[in-house]
């Protein structure tokens, strides 16, 4: 079936996103607080939590530092809603990843046009997050071109094999800047925080009520999108059984994330920067060499 | 359309030249602002009606009367004299050593060629039309003549803090010639006359360059200088081997007789003069190692950074570099300009992150994009021209957009520093957001330079060049950084109620400053019109089988998504029905502008913060140094491998030498085909005449190649005849080679059925 040249699952995927998305994102955020204080044992709050705080967020009173800052906050929530229904409607990977830049730079600039000096710091360090994962993560769009011969996501629903079997080092690498992407520990530089209290925390220092509650919605959204990325990689034309291992797969690097997130303690950009530029040359360059000899 | 064509380009050329000649007289104010308005108006209106008389055409060709051109020939390299002279004489002036020699060495090679070389080749075409020259000629003369016209109000202000004599005139006569020398080079095919217009644009922006007069403007104007004489000689040595080995001095022809002899695998003989055309390219376009000059340029008025950045000098390089694309590709010239395109486009956007000067930024990253322009032209393929042509148009517009908002920023707030642009939306609110615009313009998507940065990947990826595709996705990373901080910067909001200072910026900016903005979003809007109705035609004349880079059900995507960026960034005003409150500081916020607070001590402190330069990982010395050793070591080494090879070009020289003769003898010559499309065919059946030559000889009565080539064109020329009878009405002469290379399967087929 079609719809203005469409498949009809296109507009399913994006529907599914859109409403589904935020549900799932959320309960994975309460999952991750409930995994993360068993892992330093602590009991945890309930896994419905982060719905009660954003309930709450929603509901305080009314109060900014300026009109401008709530502006690119709403526009970094839609493009990034934009970017993952792009991403679930099967439509071209490339369109997903510069909507999300998109998204991204408006999360910065609500960052910047605070003027406080916490989030104009956060802000600079998400732009030398972005920095950091950019390469690697067009060297995944890249990969795919020369794996399937194009970069519409739909590709991958009727491939004889995963992804990954062609791109098992840019895999690998994808898994190393998702850590920076999520701004999980040992990458959370952006929203480090000020000793020992959550107000103050890099970018969303500035940012309160409605506003935070934003940020924190976009952040499922986010998850869930990124989580499809790596999914991605495991799909093929296998039907139910494919999208199951796909799924599997995605969760299982999202554990794979919160083990890392506990784990590690935070580091310097220099670090990284360095380190993550390293990984996309080495692992996507000698991916890509591979892929021109196969 | 002959005399239209010929009229509507000698008007563009010599019409800014008229304006020039009148400027130079014109001392008074009113009367200058009149003559630069009209003149860029007309200018525009000329552009616009090239465009609506010959994208419909598509491509044109037009000769010129013999007597006229040859008169023509004369004047131009009495140009050339003269442009070197006054090299000479300004070298001699400021004792300038390696000027001087440079200007004597193009003085005699010009002189030379001209007169020896190209005098007894026939140019059949002087002038032509093409989607492509449009494009140029649009950009030209729209956002040429709109920084002519931003200059008026700028150099108002600018002679207003000079205590010397006021030599506005001059400026504003050499802008005009600079112009028309800019329409020259995209509209001439005689390669003696683009290389005059080539050098009146270097010698144009010498004089834009050094016009303050300064110590460091004149040293700067002799870097300039040097660096694109060494350009020029490229060129002239392009078209002396031009001249001597393929007998012509016609652009497309060249093209043509190129993509033949290295298909026939003559590649000894087309390796040299691309690589001499590609440097001339790389000198213009400021790639790395000639870059400084660019950096260089910056110490002149706003307004001539802007021109020479958005729509000439620079795009006269790149314009060279995409006319010979498909000729580049797989090649030792392709490659070459590949990797000093990619390279160039990664360590100038590297450089840009440690600058903190935002015309120095700006002119990083307009090197760096004209590196990504360049490889894409390498690359060859019709993805990568598609997207470097539109990387060029967007560069254009926007960049234009930036260098004029940066300039009226610099008057007003006094200071070209970024740093110093904090809280540009609350001092200069009009202007920043026009500046935000253009920034990301610049760098994120939806707008044209992202999307054609898209287009640039995809052909990377297909060409499975992973040097290039890593160089690109670097590049782009530090693009993203340089920007964003910028972006941040002038967008951030103290609520300190500080004074408007963009009250007093001049009528003839505002206008400038709005058309640039304007143009920058309406091409991201109209970018899958335009590429359907120009770039598309161009590329289908050019390459076999051409589509648009990018669905065009994306480019839509894109087009609605800059309506809403440019909407909310034009529109929203930052009010807020929330309560406002400060920031927090750690303390008792006592002053937001310049946030000071009291400490827990009860002392005052003050929270500075300055953007990343990070110069301990992208030092901008390091960066060049690290450039200019990679470029240039693979320019010495091509063009060492290439003169190798001159010594064994004899042989082929003289293969190619007795084909042509055959060729002159042969029908092919007298129904109009092609000497390219001759040869083509003379390659391909050659083994096979030699193996069935009894057989031919008994069945055929044909007892020698050139009989044989000659029944292969009767055969082709008989079999167009009946198609275009049967079809459509055949147009004469010159089409009959088009028509023969169509047929040219059919005739193949039957071949081989026949025998």
């Amino acid at each position: 079936m079609e719809l203005f040249g469409y498949s009809i699952w296109s507009f399913v995927g994006m529907a599914a996103f859109l409403v589904v998305g935020p549900i799932v994102g959320c309960l994975l955020a309460g999952l991750d607080r409930k995994l993360s204080a068993g892992m330093q044992g602590r009991v945890g709050p309930r896994i419905r939590q982060p719905w009660w705080d954003f309930r709450k967020l929603w509901g305080k009173e009314d109060a900014t530092v300026n009109g401008a800052q709530d502006l690119y906050v709403w526009l970094y929530l839609i493009f990034i809603v934009l970017a993952g229904m792009a991403f679930f409607a099967g439509a071209n990977f490339l369109l997903c990843v510069f909507i999300q830049t998109l998204g991204a730079l408006f999360l910065i600039l609500a960052g910047y046009a605070s003027r406080s000096p916490y989030a104009e710091l956060g802000a600079q360090r998400e732009i030398v997050q972005v920095m950091s994962y950019e390469p690697m993560v067009l060297l995944v769009a890249i990969g795919m071109f020369m794996a399937t011969g194009t970069f519409e996501v739909n590709s991958v629903l009727t491939a004889d094999v995963p992804m990954i079997r062609w791109l098992p080092l840019i895999f690998a690498g994808l898994l190393y800047v998702l850590t920076i992407k999520l701004r999980k520990s040992p990458f959370d530089i952006s929203m480090a925080q000020h000793a020992h209290q959550e107000i103050v925390r890099g970018i969303v220092t500035e940012f309160s009520g409605k506003t935070l509650a934003l940020v924190e919605l976009s952040h499922w959204y986010e998850t869930v999108m990124f989580l499809g990325w790596i999914g991605m990689f495991a799909m093929w034309g296998g039907g139910w059984v494919a999208a199951v291992v796909a799924v599997v797969v995605a969760l299982a690097v999202w554990f794979l994330e919160i083990v890392i997130d506990n784990n590690f303690a935070r580091v310097k950009w220099q670090a990284m920067l360095k380190s993550a530029w390293w990984v996309a040359l080495i692992l996507g360059g000698i991916n890509i060499v591979y892929l021109i000899f196969v | 359309m002959e005399t239209i064509g010929v009229g509507t380009i000698a008007f563009l050329v010599l019409f800014p030249m008229l304006i020039a000649f009148i400027q130079l007289l014109v001392r008074d104010d009113r009367a200058r602002t009149f003559i630069t308005v009209i003149g860029a108006l007309v200018i525009a209106c000329a552009a616009v009606f090239l465009a609506y008389e010959f994208v419909p055409l598509g491509s044109q060709k037009f000769a010129i009367n013999s007597s006229v051109a040859e008169l023509l020939g004369y004047v131009m390299l009495a140009i050339d004299v003269l442009l070197c002279l006054y090299i000479i004489g300004k070298g001699i002036a400021h004792k300038k050593y390696i000027a001087i020699i440079l200007a004597i060495v193009q003085l005699c090679l010009a002189v030379y060629v001209d007169l020896f070389v190209a005098d007894g080749i026939a140019v059949s075409h002087a002038l032509y039309v093409d989607d492509l020259s449009v494009i140029m000629a649009l950009i030209i003369g729209i956002v040429g003549s709109g920084i002519a016209v931003y200059a008026l109000g700028y150099m108002r202000v600018h002679e207003a803090h000079n205590e010397g004599k006021d030599r506005r005139n001059v400026f504003f006569a050499v802008m005009f010639a600079f112009l028309g020398a800019m329409f020259g080079i995209v509209l001439f095919n005689s390669l003696t006359w683009m290389l005059c217009a080539w050098e009146i644009t270097t010698v144009c922006s010498f004089a834009l360059i050094g016009y303050t007069r300064t110590k460091e403007a004149i040293d700067n104007s002799f870097l300039q200088i040097v660096l694109n004489l060494i350009g020029g000689i490229a060129f002239t040595c392009a078209l002396f081997w031009i001249g001597n080995c393929y007998g012509v001095m016609e652009l497309d022809k060249f093209l043509a007789y190129s993509l033949t002899f290295s298909e026939n695998g003559y590649t000894l003989l087309v390796d040299l003069p691309l690589l001499l055309l590609a440097l001339a390219g790389f000198t213009k376009a400021a790639q790395m190692p000639f870059h400084k000059w660019l950096l260089g340029a910056m110490v002149a008025p706003t307004p001539t950074s802007a021109l020479l950045h958005s729509s000439t000098m620079v795009k006269a390089g790149v314009f060279l570099l995409i006319k010979l694309a498909p000729c580049l590709g797989f090649n030792l010239p392709g490659y070459i300009v590949m990797i000093v395109g990619g390279a160039t486009f990664l360590f100038c956007a590297l450089a840009a992150i440690s600058q903190s000067n935002a015309k120095r930024v700006l002119a990083y990253s307009t090197i760096s994009n004209l590196g990504l322009i360049a490889a894409c032209a390498g690359v060859g393929t019709d993805g990568a021209v598609w997207a470097a042509i539109f990387l060029v148009i967007f560069h254009a517009v926007a960049k234009s957009l930036l260098f004029l908002c940066v300039g009226t920023a610099e008057h007003h707030i006094g200071s070209r520093n970024i740093e110093d642009m904090d809280d540009l939306f609350e001092r200069m609110p009009r202007l920043a957001r026009l500046m935000s615009i253009g920034i990301m313009g610049m760098f994120v998507a939806p707008f044209g330079m992202l999307v054609s940065k898209w287009a640039a990947l995809e052909a990377f990826a297909q060409s499975e060049n992973v040097i290039l595709i890593l160089l690109l996705v670097f590049g782009s990373a530090a693009t993203f950084m340089f920007w964003a901080k910028w972006l941040g910067k002038i967008l951030a909001i103290a609520n300190s109620g500080e004074e408007d200072v963009e009250l007093t910026v001049s009528t003839s900016e505002w206008v400038s400053l709005g058309l640039m903005t304007v143009l920058t979003v309406g091409c991201c809007v109209g970018f899958p019109l335009i590429s359907q109705a120009v770039v598309v035609p161009y590329l289908s004349g050019v390459f076999n089988n051409v589509s648009a880079a990018i669905s065009s059900s994306d480019l839509w995507i894109m087009a609605v998504i800059a309506i809403v960026i440019a909407v909310v960034f034009l529109g929203f005003t930052g009010a807020t029905k929330k309560k406002v409150v400060p920031v927090y500081m750690a303390g008792i916020g006592t002053d937001f502008k310049d946030r000071k607070f009291l400490n827990s001590f009860g002392g005052e402190l003050e929270a500075t913060q300055r953007n990343w330069y990070m110069t301990e990982f992208f030092d901008e010395k390091k960066m060049s140094f690290v450039g200019i050793v990679v470029t240039l070591v693979l320019l010495v080494g091509s063009f060492g491998f290439a003169a190798q090879t001159v010594s064994a070009q004899e042989n082929v020289l003289n293969d190619i030498n007795a084909e042509h003769a055959s060729y002159e003898q042969s029908i092919w010559a007298q129904g109009g085909a092609d000497f390219p499309l001759y040869m083509q065919y003379y390659q391909y059946y050659q083994s096979y005449y030699e193996q069935n030559k009894s057989t031919l000889q008994q069945q055929m009565n044909v007892y020698s190649m050139d009989e044989f080539m000659n029944m292969l064109y009767m055969q082709m020329y008989s079999q167009q005849m009946s198609n275009s009878s049967s079809s459509s009405s055949s147009t004469g002469g010159s089409d009959s080679a088009g028509g023969a290379s169509d047929t040219s399967d059919g005739a193949t087929s039957t071949q081989g059925g026949g025998m």
